[in-house]
């Protein structure tokens, strides 16, 4: 038998020799640094629920009907009538939620560990790129389903380019093909959740990994292990602190991925509405043009960008700033590559200055996301029953104000040489099991 | 180099944090739906889940249908024979694998509650469980009113109670000032006390929350098998992993 699989492997390599040499270069002879701790195990897990959402997707598609008049029945259909679909669905929209629970911690990740700075610029924009595609890809995905919540999320979603001068309107009514999100809407929803952005992802993906691959991951020291000593057992070239992709991370992050499989699993069986976070109770009513659900609010993800959509006023009779601020808020985090100009990586070896302004920013997005989810709103509407819209507006602002000062700060931070850095190590800091 | 103390109970740690966390959220939001008390249902208490179905073809499928679900199917769910469900439960003359039609014609119903009966099938996920139960027991007669009720759940509903002979007659204490309903008072007794009325509603509710999501009782008994297997899984990779690491220093 091993005899047979040799010569169908010597077959191949005959024919391409190519194969092999790459095949090397990402996973055998990829020597990343051996000090990854928990932070480094989310953009495997990323490309576990990509390849969920491919899955779980093409079943859905096959009893799926993307027509206004059909959509919804054909998802409780999905739901009860066909075998394993409640299943097939549960994955589909867990994962969805899930999706971006490891992004933003993979993302996090990067902003503590100064993974964007020099020379992984690329690897962040790309990254940033597959951010952007996902959320696009995630709004379409909820729109499918054509629930109340998909329904009127989507008009307002798309009315925010309403909002951009002079070609506003016409921009709203080409991306809808419609007055209202209608059947055109559906129906190009669909073709670009389905086709067009998961092939776009897979690009972005491919060329995120690629791009890192060049050169080389960063660690929790953001020590170069590259320019550290050379060799290790495998190779007397390669740098002392590195350990091949194959077989070490790929058993390493196999636990994670059990882990992760069973916090799934858990939602999935268990509680796949999550209380309303992850399925909205709107959701199970169908779209209806006339009633409009209590409160519209975006699925959670989307909460913190909408929140500082909401909090930043109108000027000169435009709610145009809002948006620009919404979009500003995904913008900046493109630009931090060249705000940030520590000279040290890792939040283990960088100025207070920047570990308070990290917690900060991370506490703005979870109060922002608040805010966007209508928690706060709810809170002190029990609290303070008459001002609970100028607290809720207070809160909201300051929170907008830390999300934007993080950056000002950085800038100022690192460019004015105000940070005092901690003396970092010559060698990766081994954890030693 | 410097040594570190474990990074797998670390990571293992993490791992109990972040799920500690989701599941501590999700509690906290589900009990945060309006402050309604608990509807206390157990869709896979089957004798509740069976009185309920009772309930809900002899006093709801007059107006309310249930499209998406299917004689057939509450049948095998419920543990009942065809006969049971045909004999009992059905009285449209639909088949038994047809799904739950009520015979009230739409444009009468817009006529006689100005505004048609929704279907219920997924009343529950749509509203939750608590809503449903809390509803199903607030209404109260109020003669301002086109059909002579009114609910304190949602004020101003266009639906009689159609419950009243088993509950009796409710009606409304109001606040000093008059506009808003301080509690309810039973003035009239019904059929069932109000602690088997309270039963009866929940085993309704229960059954509306297995309508809403009839794959909640498969889920339930898969997933103690899936997470028992993934634990193994994880376990062994576990093992793996250490066997693997061992060399690397």
């Amino acid at each position: 038998m091993a005899n047979v699989f040799t010569r169908m492997g010597d077959w191949v390599n005959e024919r391409a020799p190519g194969l092999m040499p790459v095949y090397r270069k990402h996973m055998t002879e990829y020597y990343a640094p051996k000090n990854f701790n928990f932070w480094y195990y989310f953009g495997v897990l990323a490309i576990l629920v990509f390849a969920n959402q491919i899955i779980t997707g093409i079943f859905l598609t096959m009893n799926y009907k993307t027509s206004a008049a059909e959509a919804f029945n054909s998802v409780e259909y999905i739901m009860r009538d066909v075998e394993w679909g409640w299943l097939i669905r549960y994955m589909h929209s867990t994962g969805a939620s899930l999706f971006f629970v490891v992004v933003f911690l993979h993302m996090f990740r990067g902003l503590m560990y100064g993974s964007y700075q020099k020379p992984r610029e690329l690897v962040w924009l790309l990254g940033m790129l597959v951010f952007l595609a996902l959320m696009a890809e995630a709004f379409m995905g909820y729109v499918l389903p054509w629930g109340n919540m998909s329904f009127w999320g989507a008009k307002v979603i798309i009315s925010l380019f309403g909002t951009v001068p002079v070609i506003g309107g016409t921009l709203v009514e080409w991306i809808m093909g419609d007055y209202l999100p209608a059947d055109a809407t559906l129906n190009r929803f669909f073709a670009l959740h389905v086709i067009a952005l998961p092939l776009v992802l897979l690009l972005l993906v491919v060329l995120h990994i690629f791009a890192l691959h060049e050169v080389g991951s960063n660690n929790p020291d953001g020590v170069e292990i590259k320019k550290g000593p050379k060799g290790n057992r495998w190779d007397p070239n390669k740098p002392a602190d590195g350990i091949p992709f194959h077989p070490y991370y790929t058993v390493h992050d196999l636990v994670a991925v059990g882990f992760f499989m069973m916090i799934a699993a858990f939602i999935i069986f268990f509680s796949p509405t999550v209380g309303g976070w992850f399925l909205e109770h709107d959701n199970f009513i169908p779209a209806n043009n006339l009633v409009t659900p209590t409160h519209i609010k975006p699925s959670w993800y989307f909460t913190p960008f909408y929140a500082i959509l909401r909090m930043i006023p109108s000027f000169f009779g435009t709610a145009f700033w809002g948006v620009l601020g919404m979009f500003g808020a995904i913008a900046l985090l493109f630009l931090l590559p060249w705000i940030d100009a520590g000279k040290v990586r890792s939040i283990r070896y960088r100025g207070t200055g920047f570990k308070v302004a990290l917690m900060s920013f991370a506490g703005s997005f979870i109060g922002l996301a608040l805010v966007g989810a209508g928690v706060v709103g709810e809170k002190l509407v029990e609290w303070v029953p008459s001002d609970a819209t100028f607290w809720e507006n207070t809160f909201g602002r300051v929170m907008t104000a830390i999300y934007f000062g993080y950056f000002v700060f950085l800038w100022c931070y690192t460019h004015l040489g105000w940070e005092k850095t901690k003396p970092v190590p010559e060698r990766v800091v081994f954890d030693h099991d | 180099m410097i040594k570190r103390p474990s990074s797998m109970k670390k990571t293992i740690s993490s791992f109990a944090l972040a799920l500690g966390l989701l599941v501590g959220t999700t509690s906290a939001m589900a009990s945060e739906e309006g402050g309604l008390p608990s509807a206390g249902t157990n869709v896979r208490d089957q004798a509740s889940l069976q009185r309920g179905a009772k309930l809900f073809f002899n006093y709801c499928v007059g107006c309310h249908s249930l499209k998406y679900a299917r004689y057939s199917r509450i049948a095998e769910d419920l543990g009942l024979s065809e006969q049971d469900v045909m004999n009992n439960l059905n009285f449209t003359g639909a088949k038994f694998g047809d799904t739950v039609i009520s015979h009230m014609p739409e444009d009468s119903a817009q006529q006689f509650f100005g505004k048609a009966p929704p279907d219920l099938s997924l009343e529950v996920r749509a509203k939750t469980a608590d809503w449903v139960y809390a509803y199903l027991n607030s209404f109260y007669l109020d003669p301002s009113r086109p059909v002579g009720w009114n609910n304190t759940v949602f004020p101003n509903a266009s639906m009689p109670n159609p419950l009243w002979e088993l509950q009796g007659l409710q009606t409304a204490v109001m606040k000093s000032g008059g506009e808003e309903v301080e509690k309810l008072e039973l003035t009239q007794p019904g059929k069932l006390t109000p602690a088997q009325f309270q039963q009866a509603t929940r085993d309704l509710t229960t059954f509306l929350e297995y309508v809403s999501e009839p794959a909640a009782l498969q889920r339930q008994r898969y997933g103690i098998w899936v997470l028992l297997f993934l634990a193994g899984f994880t376990f062994l990779t576990y093992l793996l992993k250490k066997e693997y690491w061992k060399d690397v220093h």
